[in-house]
């Protein structure tokens, strides 16, 4: 079997026994990528060469005997909004094709104190704005199951490169969908976790109130893994829950009795491709095969997640965009005769099509005329939705939905803004409330496409999703399957 | 709702951006439908609803005010697009 192939576990365990070392393990998830980066496009930085050099160093550690973490000497990508200290971080857009930033995000810290390897940066639209990857200012990356399809996005790089074998696991960052959705397109696992529960300092802002990074993985004991090492509270993020973080590898039971599995009233009616629809039923049969128990709820304020989310999504990007103003850092514009002009010209020339009309937006809501109509009311409505879920998780564990209304769609399909914003329907209300949801492999459609299972927890209930995700997977066989590269 | 040239216009200014005539069309297109969609929230009565501006009781964060190392100035200044070795270079801004 070829390295790049393994999971974490497998990798740790077979590293820990000394029957690969970690420069082997480098040395063919390196290769991988260079044979196949020119189908996949995932990468915006590749590290090849720190990254061997890192690996001789823990393979030096292991042969001192040293116990070594979980994820010691596994290779892994990051998204390219998640500053990697002296590694270009360039947000997919223009505005930051140079930028270099002099620290390591609170995750990456983690990361290297548990000696991952870092292989790369990863292909992402543009300021995280986007459902396809199609956003990037440098590339379209592909979906490795149809080279024809996105990956997804906005995380596209950090699914595609994992379920291609170019890293073990990737982190992403998940705003309104961003993890969930690549993840569902590629086959693979992608968590987003509850709003604060890991840090955003070094995250590049889009939306401070839901912005949330986790990690993209081939498997769920592979995603409890990675968890154990991000979470937890940072004093550099103020927002970060000053709670303990269990070991969520414990919560990894292939047991589901008498868990009570939540879904959703009209959640499997309309707007939802008739083979996603099969494979959730299949799905929700397993579970109930399983033991546990189904209840319908009702989220009678779903259908109003949309708007919200663009709404205050788009009020807290403009604010967050603001600083890109071509004097600290970043692209300035080259010729200007004064400071409005030098900002202007600056942003305009730098920024693409969507951030622009998502800044524009954002102005709009919390403009004076318009600011109780739509801001302050879009704040209102979100509450109704938390409450929504407040209520249905007195009822049950986890609810479950499709992660997608589709399978991943044709690269250029979706032209109108509208169009792309609906295929987030699924995702979106998570992030309002701010809850953990992880997307798993639930089935193929007709064209061989992976489908996505969302579980939803109540806030920091990672644990009783983990418990039934690994559950599914122990049942399934979906995550085994490989694209034909 | 209907969005004019006037809004876009102001919009664009307010977001410090400049558009051609053919973006700001688009623009008037995109943000209608965008808000169009989004006056759906009209249908709500929320008089009595408190809004959410985040989702976790935090309030009030406190730390210890230690002095801690700050970054390197060199290092800061290698981003800069225009500057010199400890300063960024800004047009005049004062006559």
């Amino acid at each position: 079997m070829e390295l790049y192939k393994l999971t974490i576990h497998e990798a740790n365990k077979l590293l820990s026994n000394r029957e690969i070392s970690a420069k082997q393990l480098a040395e063919s998830v390196l290769k991988r990528i260079e044979e196949i980066e020119g189908k996949v496009n995932a990468f915006n930085t590749i590290t090849a060469e720190e990254a061997l050099k890192n690996a001789d160093a823990i393979d030096k550690l292991i042969q001192q005997g040293e116990e070594i973490s979980p994820l010691a000497g596994i290779p892994m990508g990051v998204k390219d909004n998640i500053c990697t200290s002296g590694i270009k971080t360039t947000c997919s857009s223009k505005m930051l094709e140079n930028f270099v930033p002099p620290y390591d995000a609170t995750v990456i810290e983690r990361l290297n104190t548990h000696n991952a390897i870092l292989v790369g940066k990863l292909n992402m639209d543009e300021f995280a704005m986007g459902s396809s990857t199609e956003n990037s200012a440098f590339k379209n990356t592909r979906n490795p199951w149809s080279l024809e399809r996105v990956p997804g996005g906005s995380s596209g790089g950090s699914a595609a490169s994992v379920i291609a074998g170019q890293a073990l696991f990737s982190l992403g960052s998940d705003t309104g969908g961003s993890i969930r959705q690549p993840a569902a397109f590629c086959g693979l696992v992608g968590l987003k976790p509850t709003y604060g529960r890991v840090s955003r300092y070094g995250l590049v802002a889009l939306a401070s109130s839901f912005d949330v990074v986790g990690p993209i993985t081939k498997d769920v004991t592979d995603c409890a893994i990675v968890l154990n090492v991000i979470a937890g509270r940072d004093v550099k993020d103020v927002t970060t829950a000053d709670k303990p973080v269990d070991d969520y590898r414990t919560a990894l039971k292939d047991d589901v009795k008498g868990m009570k599995i939540g879904i959703p009233k009209g959640f499997l009616d309309k707007g939802l491709d008739s083979e996603v629809r099969t494979s959730i039923h299949q799905a929700i049969k397993l579970y109930e095969k399983l033991g546990a128990e189904l209840i319908e709820i009702d989220l009678p304020h779903a259908e109003y997640a949309l708007p919200v989310y663009y709404i205050i999504a788009c009020a807290e990007a403009s604010s967050s965009l603001a600083r890109y103003d071509g004097i600290r850092y970043g692209y300035r514009a080259d010729d200007y005769d004064d400071l409005e002009e030098l900002y202007k010209k600056t942003r305009s020339q730098a920024f693409g099509s969507e951030v622009k009309r998502r800044i524009m937006l954002g102005n709009f809501v919390i403009g004076a005329d318009y600011y109780e109509d739509y801001y302050l009311k879009a704040l209102k409505v979100r509450t109704l939705i938390r409450e929504d879920y407040a209520k249905a998780f007195e009822k049950v564990d986890v609810i479950l939905s499709p992660t997608t209304p589709t399978s991943a769609f044709k690269i250029g399909e979706k032209r109108e803004p509208m169009d792309m914003y609906l295929s987030d329907i699924y995702t979106v209300p998570v992030n309002i409330a701010g809850l953990p949801a992880i997307s798993i492999p639930c089935g193929f459609d007709a064209n061989g496409l992976p489908i996505g299972l969302q579980l939803i927890g109540d806030l920091f209930e990672e644990k009783k999703l983990l418990q039934a995700a690994y559950t599914f997977e122990q049942n399934t066989d979906y995550h085994k399957k490989e694209p034909i590269l | 709702m209907k969005v004019s040239i006037e809004d876009v216009e102001l919009v664009a200014h307010q977001s410090q951006l400049i558009l051609s005539e053919d973006e700001k069309e688009k623009a008037i297109q995109d943000l209608t439908s965008i808000l169009e969609y989004a006056d759906k929230l009209s249908e709500l009565n929320t008089d009595d609803v408190e809004p959410t501006i985040q989702v976790l009781p935090i309030v009030d964060v406190f730390r210890e005010d230690e002095i801690r190392p700050s970054m390197d100035r060199e290092v800061i200044m290698q981003n800069a697009p225009h500057a010199t070795e400890d300063s960024f270079i800004v047009p005049k801004i004062v006559e």
